[in-house]
């Protein structure tokens, strides 16, 4: 950095990838002035129409944005107007406003905005942010309305003729149907997360994006210099020399990075010595299954099968799971399906069937296997689908939460059970194994290792239990460390319980997709990886800049190591010298 | 007027049949999936309802189902009530399954459950 420049950097995250350069146009969001004032009773009809009038209005201009929206990236994203329709057509609001329009005998812009305000302030105080931020849906259609009664045009949002950086509090669904989305370079805003719309609907546009910047509306003004980064969620003002010079470097290299992750989706897994890390794909609904041959992955390392049980009244009968387990296996066959028997109870009940109780502690609850062995019925009906399923010959069956050595055996006897019943002839041969994600399983690896053909470490429950931290829970969520030395070490049991005992280890925790983790994760000897589909180029690009000394250096080193931090900063050491434009 | 002499029995026995849902989605019902719930419950001529924890809200109303703030997790009751609540229900119920199920697919890369 120069000493005379100025630049001025704002820290927000990055929420669709890339880099613009250009002038910023900094659009603020006015709140309309609604003024009281009193109406004769023989005005209240005149209200009303004003009030249909302007519903009628905003019906028509909502629709005219669907359509453009439509027109410009898809009907997907442009079915979020369908909500706002419904906004304007709904009873309890309308009705709402006509009532107070009785009793207060005041101007309808007025009462609308209080119990528009009155809804929006319901919302702001949601805990989940999620849905605290479609809170801004509704304030979109109610701000509209509000100005179509108040007769005044559109909010002009987006009238530059050049091209621009749009900088904004937030972007409502209008406002991105407004814009001109060829003019607009790069889009920041105060507000928003990765999941806000601002952020869809940059990813969907190739919009690099950077949200959550708090106040740089107030900070900025338009015709100002910036350099935006969607990758870090930088936004730079007055750029140096020095910085615009290392950003024509970063541009170069991810443009060719994203054109190798696409040609990587043909290539193998494998490190730069030549070992081969099995790298495939987490998957939930059957629908998913397209993903996988899509990223590059070799076959699906976690089917999660709770799916099945979501919203319904009656258990899915054998026949129904038999096929959906078929179809998948057939549409990655020759690669490997790898599924997880029914992970139901704790969080994730099975409404209407099972009654499980209210349970103080569901994570150390009736579960998962703990639930099936007592559910028999259940359980049998599943794994006697698996065990048809199997007949397509990629079949491989994994049991979760594993505790400990008699609960694998019970598992396994109720599976030799359905074989039997199923006969030799209808199905196929079939690996059986453990998922090790609760501490004592993980202790004692070597006793399970020699009773099941592979383990697969799920990583967010190890972890979770090991350290017992609820990552959900915001005030402890930063206890929750990957790399603490126990998790290290635990990983550690594993990998070795199960070469020792000739049977393959695999993650499908969250931890696989941590491009960080990946060199410890080979130095642990992990033969499979297994992460939702579309990481699995960036993890391949990893496994593929890696080589196995240097890794198994790294877990020699890191298993001498006190602390989460230091553990962290070693994987960071080789990540970064070997693919460091892969992280952040 | 037929209003008096109807006989006893040639109308219907209005239904009233409930559901429970659990929100799996992990933006919760959000936008999206309420509209899709709204829109289908308009078509039925019984009413529909929809509670969490107690708190009951027309399930007409897309400020009602907002209102609700139903995140993941939540448990949800559904209530029809009225000549065509059998039909009404198994629609509305498979509709919010099927806004889940497409909004997974589009917005949810592996969350991470194991």
């Amino acid at each position: 950095m120069s000493g005379d420049s100025k630049e001025i950097r704002f820290q927000g995250a990055g929420v669709s990838p890339g880099l613009a350069r250009g002038l910023i146009h900094v659009v603020r969001d006015d709140l309309e002035d609604v003024v009281r004032y009193p109406i004769e009773r023989s005005q209240i009809g005149n209200e009303i129409a004003r009030f249909e009038a302007a519903l009628v209005q905003t019906r028509v201009q909502i629709l005219e944005m669907q359509q453009r929206i439509a027109e410009a990236i898809g009907a997907k994203d442009a079915a979020i107007f369908d909500a706002h329709l419904l906004v304007v057509e709904d009873r309890t609001l309308i009705d709402e406003v006509l009532r107070r329009l009785e009793t207060e005998r005041c101007n309808v812009e007025w009462v609308f905005q209080e119990v528009a305000s009155n809804y929006a302030e319901t919302l702001s105080k949601i805990d989940d942010p999620y849905l605290r931020e479609r809170a801004m849906d509704i304030q979109d259609v109610t701000r509209r309305i509000v100005r179509n009664l108040q007769g005044k045009a559109p909010k002009p949002l987006l009238s530059m003729g050049e091209p621009h950086i749009l900088v904004a509090h937030n972007l409502t669904p209008s406002d991105t149907a407004t814009m001109n989305r060829n003019l607009v370079l790069g889009i920041a805003t105060d507000l928003g997360s990765s999941t806000s719309h601002t952020a869809i609907i940059a990813r969907s546009l190739n919009i690099p994006a950077v949200v959550g910047l708090h106040d740089v509306t107030e900070k900025l003004e338009s015709g100002q210099h910036v350099l935006l980064d969607g990758y870090t969620g930088a936004l730079i003002v007055d750029p140096a020399a020095e910085t615009l010079a290392y950003y024509g470097e970063v541009e170069l290299r991810k443009g060719l990075i994203t054109k190798e992750l696409k040609r990587l989706r043909e290539t193998p897994s494998t490190t730069a010595d030549g070992r081969h890390i099995v790298l495939s794909a987490n998957i939930e609904l059957p629908g998913d299954v397209e993903s996988v041959a899509e990223n590059g992955a070799e076959g699906i390392g976690l089917y999660r099968t709770e799916f099945l049980f979501v919203n319904r009244d009656t258990l899915p009968t054998e026949e129904e799971q038999y096929e959906t387990y078929r179809k998948v296996a057939e549409r990655v066959h020759p690669d490997p399906l790898i599924i997880r028997t029914f992970d139901l109870g704790g969080d994730k009940l099975a409404v209407g069937m099972v009654d499980v109780g209210d349970e103080l502690n569901p994570f150390l609850g009736w579960r998962a296997i703990r639930f099936c062995l007592e559910n028999i019925d259940i359980f049998k009906t599943q794994l006697r689908a698996i065990v048809r399923a199997s007949v397509v010959g990629n079949v491989k069956i994994m049991f979760p939460m594993i505790s400990g050595l008699e609960e694998l055996r019970r598992a396994k006897e109720v599976l030799e059970e359905c074989k039997k019943e199923i006969g030799s002839t209808k199905m196929g041969r079939m690996e059986v194994g453990a998922m090790i994600e609760i501490p004592s399983a993980a202790i004692s690896a070597d006793a399970l290792a020699r009773e099941v053909d592979f383990f697969s470490i799920g990583t967010n429950d190890l972890i979770q239990y090991t350290i017992a931290v609820d990552r959900v829970n915001e005030r402890i969520a930063h206890l929750y460390e990957p790399t603490h030395p126990a998790v290290l070490r635990l990983l550690k049991m594993i990998a070795d319980a199960a070469h020792a005992n000739k049977i393959w280890v695999g993650v499908c925790g969250e931890m696989a997709r941590d491009v960080a983790l990946i060199p410890l994760l080979i130095g642990l000897g992990m033969d499979e990886l297994s992460v939702g589909s579309t990481s699995v180029p960036r993890v391949k690009m990893a496994v593929r800049s890696l080589a196995v000394p240097e890794c198994q250096q790294l877990v020699s080193d890191a298993l001498q190591l006190q602390t989460s931090s230091e553990i962290l900063a070693r994987c960071l050491d080789v990540a970064t010298k070997r693919y460091g434009d892969l992280l952040g | 007027m037929g209003l008096l002499n109807r006989k006893p029995g040639s109308t219907k026995q209005p239904l009233k049949i409930e559901k429970e849902l659990t929100v799996i989605n992990p933006l919760g019902l959000h936008m999206r999936p309420a509209a899709l719930f709204v829109r289908i419950a308009s078509r039925y001529r019984c009413e529909v309802w929809i509670s969490k924890e107690g708190e009951e809200v027309n399930g007409k109303s897309i400020m009602g189902l907002m209102m609700l703030t139903a995140g993941q997790g939540s448990k949800l009751k559904v209530r029809c009530e009225g000549v065509d609540a059998d039909k009404a229900i198994e629609e509305v119920v498979a509709s919010v399954i099927e806004a889940e199920t497409g909004e997974r697919v589009f917005s949810v890369e592996d969350i991470g459950l194991n």
